[in-house]
C-alpha cells in the first residue's frame, strides 16, 4: 500500500514539476479541437458543393441543429430538464416575422431583435425553474410554452392566428446577399448562425462557467460549497439557451418566409428532446447527430406514413429508451472517454 | 355565478379523479407517467364505441372503460413502466412521450380526428333546480360519482391491508419488502388502478371535456398542475379542493380574458 | 479574543422534532474545535444550518461579527467558511484535477468568466497541482473521481473544501469510512492545518478528538450538553453518562 504522505513530503521540485507540466498537458487537451469537428464543419459547408438538391432538407437539419444545441445547454450542461423549449424558438419566430413585415426585411437585424427578445422571455421565466423538482420544472416549462402558444392563437390580430403569420418577404443578408430559389444562399446563412453560435457555446462550455454548470448539474450543493452562485449560472445559461432557440426560431421565418402556428406547438419540444435523446447531451454535438438522424428518419418516415408518422416517432422514442440511451449511444461514451474535456456526459 | 361555481367544482373533481392515479404513481414508484391521459383516452373512446356502436346503455360504459382502463395499464406496467422505475427522470418523461405519441397516432388511426359525441341518458341531460338555483344533471350525476370515488378511495388507504400495504410501499419500499409485502404485485394493481381511474374519468369527462385524438396532449398539463399543487403523498380530500379552486381560477381567468 | 464563528440562540424544526435546541455556540479564531455527541444529537444538522444547507427556524449565525444567517452557502464560501462532508459529497464525472480547479478559480472570482478555456489559467492550474500532490492526489488526477478507491475521495473530499482557502473550516467526520490503513493520512493533513484557520471537528474518534482539540462541544439531542477545554471534557462525568453504550 502507497504512502502518500510520503509521497507529498518528498515531492521535491522536480517532482512539482512534473505535476504540472502533466496538469497543463491535460487542462491543454481537455479543450482542444478534435479532428470529427473539423470533419462536420467542413463536410457541412462542402455540401453547398456536393449536394446542391438537398439545400432545404439540410437547411432544416441545420435549423433544428441549433435549437437541439440550445436545449444541450440547458439539458445536457445545466441539468434543467425542459419540456417547453419550443417557447423560445416560437417567440423568436414570430419576432423574425413581425420584424421583417412591419420594421425592416434584412434577416441580420431581424435574428438579433428575435435573439433579443427570447432572450428576455428565458430570463424572465429563468426564475421559475431555478427551484423545484424534475416535475415542477417540467410543469413550468410545458406550461410556459403552452400559455405562449395560446397567446399566439388568441392575439391573431398581430400573429395570424391559426393561419399563420405571412406577408412578407426577406430581403438579401445584409443587402448584399438574396435568398436564392435554390435555397443555397439560405443554407449558408443558417449555416453560419449555427456555427457561429456553436462555437460560442463551445467556448463557453470550456471555460470556468461551463465548467461550473456541470458541477451544478452534479452536485448542486457541493457546487453552492465551492463557491459557485448557483441561481446565477442557471439564470445566465437559460438566458443564452433562449437566445439560441430564438435564432433557430428566426432562421425558420427567414428562411421560409413564413411564421406556422405550430413553431410553439408541444411537438417542437418534445422533437428536440429526442434529437437529443439520439445524439446525445453534455458535449453539444449531440444536437447536430441527432439532428441529422431525426430529420432524416422524419423524412424516410413521412414518406411512408404521411399521416401517422408521429406513431413511428412514439415507438422510437419507446425503443430507445427501453434499449438504453447508454447502450445504443456507448461510442459516444467510449468518445467521450477519450476526449477529457467531454465528460460529465452522464445525462 | 352559481352555475359557474358548481361547473368549476364539477371539473375539479373530474380532473381530480383522473389524476388520482398520477399522484400515486408519481408518489408510489417515482415515475413520471406523461403518458397518464392515454388511459383517460381508451376509457372514453371504449365509452363512445360501446354507446355509439352497441347501444348500451351510458351505465354500463362506465364500469367497462374503468376495466378496459385497467387491464391496459396493467399490462403496460408488467411489461414496459416496471423497467424505468430506476431510469433517470429525463429517461421517464421521453418514455412517456413517447407512448403519447403513439397512442395519439393510434386514436386518430382507429377513431378518426372529430371530436367524440355521445347521447347522453335523457335522466343525466338538462338541468334541474335546486334552491332556485339551475344546475346541470350531468354536472350533478359527475360529481356525486367523483365524491363517492373519493371517500371510496380515502376507505381503501384507511382501512384496508392493501391501503396499509399501499401506503408502506410508498413510505419506504425496500423496508416494505422485507416485512414480506409484494411490491411489484402492489406497483402492479396500483398502476392498473390508476389507470382504471383514468380511463372512468375519460368517459365521465367525454361530456364536459370533450375527446379528441390530441386528448392527452391537452390535458397533460392540467394533470401535472393536479399532482404538483396536490401533493404526492395524500390521495384526500384537501387535493381535490385545492383542485376545484384551481379550476374556478382558471375559467374565471379565461372568461376575463375574452 | 472575540469569536470568528459564533450563533445565537440557533433552533431547528422539522415538524414537531426538534433537531437543534437553542444553540449558541462561540468559535474562537484559530481554534481547534471539536463538537461530539451521540448518534442523531444534530451535529449535521447544526453544520448544514452553518453552511447555508439548511436555514434554521429561528436564531442566528455570525462570521467574524457579520450576520449570516440568510446568506446563501456560496456567499458563505466567498467570506471565508466551508466544510467537508460526512459523506463523500464529489463531482463524480470530474476529475480531481477539475474539480480543485473549479474551486480554485470561484475563489479567485474567475468563476463567471465565459470565454477562455479552463486551462488558459496557468497560474490556476499551478495551484491545483500543487494542492492535489500535497493531498497525495498527483497519481490520480487525471482519473474519474467515480473510478477513485474511497481513501483518495476522502482526500479529495478535503482538497475541495481548502481549496477555498477558508478562515474556517468545518470537518464532518473527516476519516469516517477510510479503512485504518489510510487514516493516517488523513489524520496527519487534519493536523498540519494552518494556524490561522479556525478548525471545527465533528468526530466519533475520542483518540482524533482528543490529539487534536483544544477545545469541546457535547451535543445531545440538538442542545449543547457542555463545552470546555480538552481536559474539563475528559474529566466530567456526565459526558462519560452520556457516551456509555455509544461506540466511539
Amino acid at each position: 500500500m502507497s504512502l502518500p504522505v510520503q509521497e507529498s513530503v518528498q515531492t521535491g521540485a522536480e517532482e512539482q514539476h512534473v505535476d504540472q507540466s502533466r496538469a497543463h498537458r491535460l487542462m491543454k487537451r481537455r479543450s482542444s479541437v478534435r479532428s470529427f469537428e473539423l470533419l462536420i464543419w467542413l463536410g457541412a459547408l462542402a455540401t453547398v458543393y456536393l449536394l446542391p438538391s438537398k439545400m432545404l432538407i439540410l437547411t432544416e437539419i441545420a435549423i433544428l441543429a441549433l435549437f437541439a444545441v440550445s436545449l444541450d445547454l440547458v439539458l445536457g450542461f445545466a441539468g434543467i430538464v425542459s419540456l417547453g423549449h419550443a417557447a423560445f424558438f416560437g417567440l423568436g419566430a414570430y419576432t423574425a416575422g413581425l420584424f421583417a413585415r412591419y420594421v425592416t426585411a434584412e434577416p441580420v437585424a431581424g435574428l438579433l431583435v428575435a435573439g433579443a427578445a427570447a432572450g428576455l422571455l428565458g430570463y424572465a421565466t429563468s426564475f421559475l425553474i431555478l427551484r423545484g423538482s424534475d416535475l415542477t420544472r417540467l410543469m413550468t416549462t410545458l406550461g410556459i410554452a403552452l400559455m405562449m402558444a395560446e397567446a399566439a392563437n388568441q392575439m391573431a390580430w398581430l400573429t395570424g392566428g391559426a393561419d399563420g403569420l405571412s406577408g412578407f418577404s426577406i430581403d438579401p443578408i445584409l443587402g448584399l446577399v438574396p435568398f436564392d430559389l435554390w435555397g443555397r444562399n439560405g443554407f449558408i446563412y443558417c449555416f453560419v448562425v449555427l456555427f457561429l453560435s456553436t462555437l460560442v457555446a463551445r467556448r463557453l462550455a470550456f471555460s470556468p462557467f461551463g465548467l461550473s454548470l456541470k458541477a451544478i448539474k452534479g452536485n448542486p450543493v457541493r457546487a453552492a460549497l465551492v463557491g459557485v452562485p448557483v441561481r446565477r449560472r442557471l439564470v445566465t445559461t437559460y438566458t443564452v439557451a433562449a437566445v439560441m432557440a430564438g435564432f433557430a426560431g428566426a432562421l425558420l421565418t427567414h428562411t421560409t418566409s413564413f411564421v406556422s402556428p405550430d413553431v410553439l406547438a408541444f411537438h417542437r419540444s418534445a422533437d428536440v428532446l429526442l434529437v437529443l435523446a439520439i445524439g446525445g447531451t453534455g458535449y453539444l454535438y449531440g444536437g447536430i447527430f441527432g439532428a441529422i438522424g431525426f430529420t432524416l428518419l422524419k423524412d424516410a418516415l413521412s414518406v411512408v406514413t404521411p399521416q401517422y408518422w408521429m406513431f413511428w416517432i412514439g415507438l422510437l422514442l419507446v425503443i430507445l429508451v427501453l434499449v438504453g440511451r447508454a447502450r445504443l449511444t456507448r461510442w459516444i461514451d467510449d468518445l467521450a472517454e477519450r476526449l477529457p474535456g467531454f465528460r460529465g456526459t452522464k445525462r | 355565478m352559481l352555475t359557474i361555481l358548481f361547473d368549476g367544482i364539477a371539473y375539479g373533481m373530474l380532473l381530480f379523479i383522473l389524476a388520482c392515479g398520477l399522484t400515486i404513481t408519481l408518489g408510489l414508484m417515482n415515475f413520471i407517467n406523461l403518458a397518464h391521459g392515454a388511459f383517460a383516452m381508451t376509457g372514453g373512446y371504449v365509452t363512445v364505441v360501446m354507446m355509439n356502436r352497441f347501444g348500451i346503455s351510458f351505465y354500463w360504459c362506465l364500469p367497462a372503460a374503468f376495466l378496459a382502463s385497467a387491464i391496459l395499464g396493467g399490462v403496460l406496467e408488467a411489461t414496459l413502466y416496471r423497467r424505468l422505475y430506476q431510469a433517470s427522470h429525463l429517461d421517464q418523461v421521453l418514455f412517456s412521450v413517447g407512448l403519447v405519441f403513439m397512442s395519439v397516432a393510434a386514436a386518430d388511426y382507429i377513431m378518426g380526428g372529430q371530436q367524440q359525441l355521445i347521447q347522453l341518458p335523457p335522466e343525466l341531460s338538462g338541468r334541474t333546480e335546486i334552491g332556485g338555483v339551475g344546475i346541470g344533471r350531468y354536472r350533478l350525476f359527475t360529481i356525486v360519482v367523483c365524491a363517492i370515488l373519493v371517500v371510496t378511495l380515502q376507505l381503501i388507504l384507511a382501512k384496508t391491508r392493501f391501503g396499509s400495504r399501499l401506503r408502506a410501499a410508498v413510505d419506504d419500499r425496500r423496508v416494505a419488502m422485507g416485512l414480506g409485502i409484494n411490491v411489484p404485485a402492489v406497483f402492479a394493481l396500483t398502476f392498473a388502478f390508476g389507470s382504471g381511474l383514468a380511463g372512468l374519468g375519460g368517459a365521465m369527462g367525454a361530456e364536459i371535456l370533450g375527446l379528441d385524438p390530441n386528448f392527452p396532449l391537452k390535458f397533460m398539463i392540467y394533470f401535472l398542475i393536479v399532482v404538483a399543487v396536490g401533493g404526492t403523498s395524500t390521495v384526500s380530500v384537501p387535493s381535490w379542493q385545492r383542485c376545484s379552486l384551481e379550476w374556478l381560477t382558471w375559467q374565471a381567468s379565461t372568461m376575463y380574458l375574452r | 479574543m472575540t469569536a470568528v464563528l459564533e450563533t445565537r440562540d440557533l433552533k431547528r424544526r422539522f415538524g414537531a422534532f426538534v433537531a437543534t435546541n437553542d444553540v449558541s455556540l462561540k468559535i474562537e479564531r484559530g481554534a481547534r474545535h471539536a463538537l461530539i455527541g451521540p448518534n442523531g444529537a444534530g451535529k449535521t444538522t447544526l453544520v448544514n444550518i452553518l453552511t447555508g444547507v439548511l436555514s434554521p427556524t429561528s436564531g442566528q449565525v455570525l462570521l467574524d461579527g457579520e450576520e449570516i444567517t440568510n446568506l446563501p452557502s456560496h456567499t458563505r464560501v466567498k467570506k471565508g467558511l466551508t466544510r467537508t462532508f460526512q459523506i463523500n459529497q464529489l463531482f463524480a464525472d470530474y476529475t480531481p484535477l477539475e474539480a480543485v480547479m473549479l474551486a480554485i478559480l470561484e475563489r479567485e472570482g474567475l468563476g463567471s468568466r465565459l470565454w477562455a478555456a479552463v486551462g488558459s489559467y496557468r497560474k490556476t492550474v499551478d495551484e491545483a497541482a500543487a494542492l492535489l500532490a500535497r493531498f497525495g492526489l498527483a497519481s490520480v488526477m487525471a482519473d474519474r473521481t467515480n473510478r477513485l478507491p474511497y481513501g483518495k475521495q476522502r482526500l479529495l473530499e478535503i482538497a475541495l473544501a481548502f481549496a477555498s482557502k477558508p478562515r474556517v473550516l468545518l470537518l464532518d467526520e473527516p476519516a469516517a469510512g477510510v479503512p485504518e490503513d489510510e487514516r493516517h493520512e488523513v489524520l496527519s493533513i487534519v493536523s498540519d492545518l494552518p494556524a490561522d484557520v479556525t478548525v471545527v471537528l465533528i468526530e466519533h474518534d475520542m483518540d482524533l478528538v482528543f490529539s487534536f482539540a483544544n477545545r469541546i462541544s457535547v451535543l445531545v439531542a440538538g442542545a449543547i450538553f457542555a463545552e470546555g477545554t480538552a481536559a474539563e471534557i475528559a474529566a466530567n462525568p456526565d459526558v462519560k453518562a452520556v457516551y456509555l453504550g455509544e461506540s466511539a
